[in-house]
């Protein structure tokens, strides 16, 4: 019998066709509540971090170089009071094969994959990741179709995006491209139902488990080099997932020390889901659009229980313009002489800013950068934009409106952050575990949970489920 | 133009209809059908540009769809010139060139 192909039958087979395509019961490490077993479910479905540096050893990815941005910290000591401007150092993950640090988190993926014995490998994505899945398919074998969000309704697609496909066929996948809209997953589902493929989400323990090394490696490196580990990292956030792998993979190599910042563009203003809206912002990833939705409500993913739960790691997280990010990218070439893609250096613009508060003696690492080409570049990028009617000018990027404008900082000295009320953030999470759990009182375990998944305390939680109006169980 | 069995081509496809998309999602996304494009290998002896034709994907799969190009080829490029970002290497220059001055 042919199975219903209607969006409400599909997306009511959601959680039997997840099963069988992640090999995950799920259902384990719930308690049926709010609470489920985090670090079990990291445990017995993911992988230890030696082994994980083997599988990524087999397909050389990792280990990727760490630079010195020196010249980039001048700049920022001179805008910083005296004995403030930490150095700034970068690692460059566009090294790894498929050019991003995404190759970490496919090659855990595919080798699980492989090693279940499935035929081929299917990832949503519009980003990096999808070249990373399909170089790491095409090095064990694998076939691959990645489907990306691409277009908008008259046909028009942001050239990152377009490059990426080209990229992914490139590396000999199928690269199914829909126009905007979140029933993308819809399609998922139904390619997934149709192969029997692997998801390769960038959700589950594995795809976060491949970016520990990241950590890990950060903090070896600068204990080989500096004899300690560094001040603060900073993290571009999207998904969550490369923040969550990297906290985890510097909490595994001790460095407990160490702040985790995660850094996105601000893209406020702008609906992701929007036809009109689609081609008017000036970044498809690492951006707020992503950032706050999946941290105030991991499990909105691909997966029952996303493995990417930036609030369990996050110590701040601050938002930057589009415009600060070009111009950080356009220096990063002039001064450093690195040409990179645009998206990987949220964080670098965020470093900056950083920095000029930092002790001068003081160190920030920026945890990655992409490939850049065709596309993906901030001449095309701009050129697009100004093709979709955004203005690009110079001045403060304080002022700049997603959608409306893009604004370049008129000299290193104009770039600035936003910061983020990490508390309201954490408050927003919690205001969506109990309305997605449906529960109306919350017992002992769920409390304990909700204090992990927010690094925060007890009474903090307490007192955000008094204003939501919840009751806790009290004990026996 | 006339596309061969083997050909290299380019299919469009119509996946939800205006009315069969997610409630939950703006009006304007609403009112737009979710689109999809695929490329494949020709399995029609010949077809053309507007036809309904069966390809053969990269990795094998069999999909259905509008004809809309023949050897589909990718033109994403470098852009053209943005005077906007020259000042930016040359400013850094010169401000590195002053030195480090902390007053």
């Amino acid at each position: 019998m042919t199975k219903d192909r209607s969006l409400s039958a599909v997306m009511s087979r959601k959680l039997e066709i997840m099963k069988s395509s992640v090999g995950i019961d799920y259902d384990i490490f719930e308690s049926g509540r709010i609470a489920f077993d985090y670090e079990r479910m990291m445990k017995e479905t993911g992988y230890s971090l030696q082994e994980i540096e083997e599988i990524q050893k087999e397909t050389t990815v990792g280990n990727t170089p760490l630079y010195e941005l020196r010249n980039i910290t001048k700049l920022a000591r001179k805008y910083a009071k005296p004995g403030k401007g930490a150095r700034i150092f970068l690692k460059d993950e566009a090294s790894n094969p498929s050019g991003s640090f995404k190759a970490r988190r496919a090659a855990t993926a595919v080798y699980h994959a492989q090693k279940l014995g499935y035929k081929g490998v299917i990832a949503a994505t519009s980003g990096n990741y999808g070249a990373a899945v399909a170089s790491q398919a095409a090095m064990r074998g694998l076939k691959c179709i990645i489907v990306q969000e691409c277009y908008d309704s008259k046909g028009k697609g942001q050239p990152e995006i377009i490059e990426k496909a080209r990229a992914c066929e490139a590396y000999g996948a199928e690269v199914v491209q829909l126009s905007v809209g979140p029933e993308l997953f819809y399609s998922f589902l139904l390619l997934l139902e149709e192969t029997g493929f692997f998801n390769a989400s960038l959700y589950t323990p594995f795809g976060i488990a491949g970016v520990e090394t990241l950590g890990y490696e950060i903090s070896m490196q600068f204990r080989e080099k500096e004899g300690r580990d560094p001040d603060a990292v900073v993290v571009t956030n999207a998904g969550g997932g490369n923040l969550t792998g990297t906290a985890r993979g510097l909490i595994k190599a001790g460095a407990l020390d160490t702040t985790v910042i995660g850094a996105s563009v601000s893209l406020s203003g702008l609906h992701m889901a929007s036809d009109e809206q689609f081609n008017k912002k000036s970044f498809t990833t690492g951006h707020t659009g992503f950032g706050i939705p999946f941290a105030t409500w991991p499990d909105r993913s691909d997966v029952p229980r996303s493995a990417a739960r930036p609030l369990r790691y996050m110590d701040r997280y601050l938002t930057v313009n589009q415009g600060s990010v070009f111009y950080m990218t356009e220096l990063l070439a002039q001064v450093e002489g690195l040409e990179r893609g645009p998206a990987g250096n949220t964080a670098l613009a965020v470093a900056f800013v950083l920095s000029q508060e930092m002790d001068e003696d003081q160190i920030v690492v920026v945890q990655e950068t992409e490939y850049t080409g065709a596309g993906k570049h901030i001449n095309p990028q701009l050129t697009f934009a100004k093709e979709n009617g955004i203005k690009i000018l110079k001045g403060n990027p304080a002022n700049e409106v997603p959608g409306e404008n893009i604004i370049l900082p008129e000299d290193p000295g104009m770039l600035c952050v936003e910061e983020l009320d990490i508390e309201k953030t954490k408050k927003s999470y919690i205001r969506n575990s109990i309305k997605n759990s449906e529960v109306e009182t919350v017992n002992r375990e769920d409390l304990d949970f909700l204090v992990a998944d927010t690094k925060s305390n007890e009474s903090f939680v307490r007192d955000a489920l008094e204003e939501l109006g919840v009751k806790v169980e009290t004990e026996e | 133009m006339v596309a061969k069995k083997g050909d290299w081509v380019r299919i469009h496809k119509i996946i939800l209809n205006v009315g069969e998309r997610s409630p939950n999602i703006p009006e304007d996304t609403q009112s737009v059908p979710l689109e999809m494009w695929d490329k494949g290998f020709l399995i029609n002896e010949t077809a053309s540009i507007g036809d309904q034709v069966d390809v053969e994907t990269y990795i094998g799969r069999k999909v259905t769809g509008e004809l809309i190009e023949i050897n589909p080829f990718w033109d994403h490029d470098y852009g053209k010139a943005v005077p906007e970002l020259l000042y930016i290497g040359r400013q850094a220059r010169e401000l590195l060139e002053e030195g480090e001055k902390h007053d």
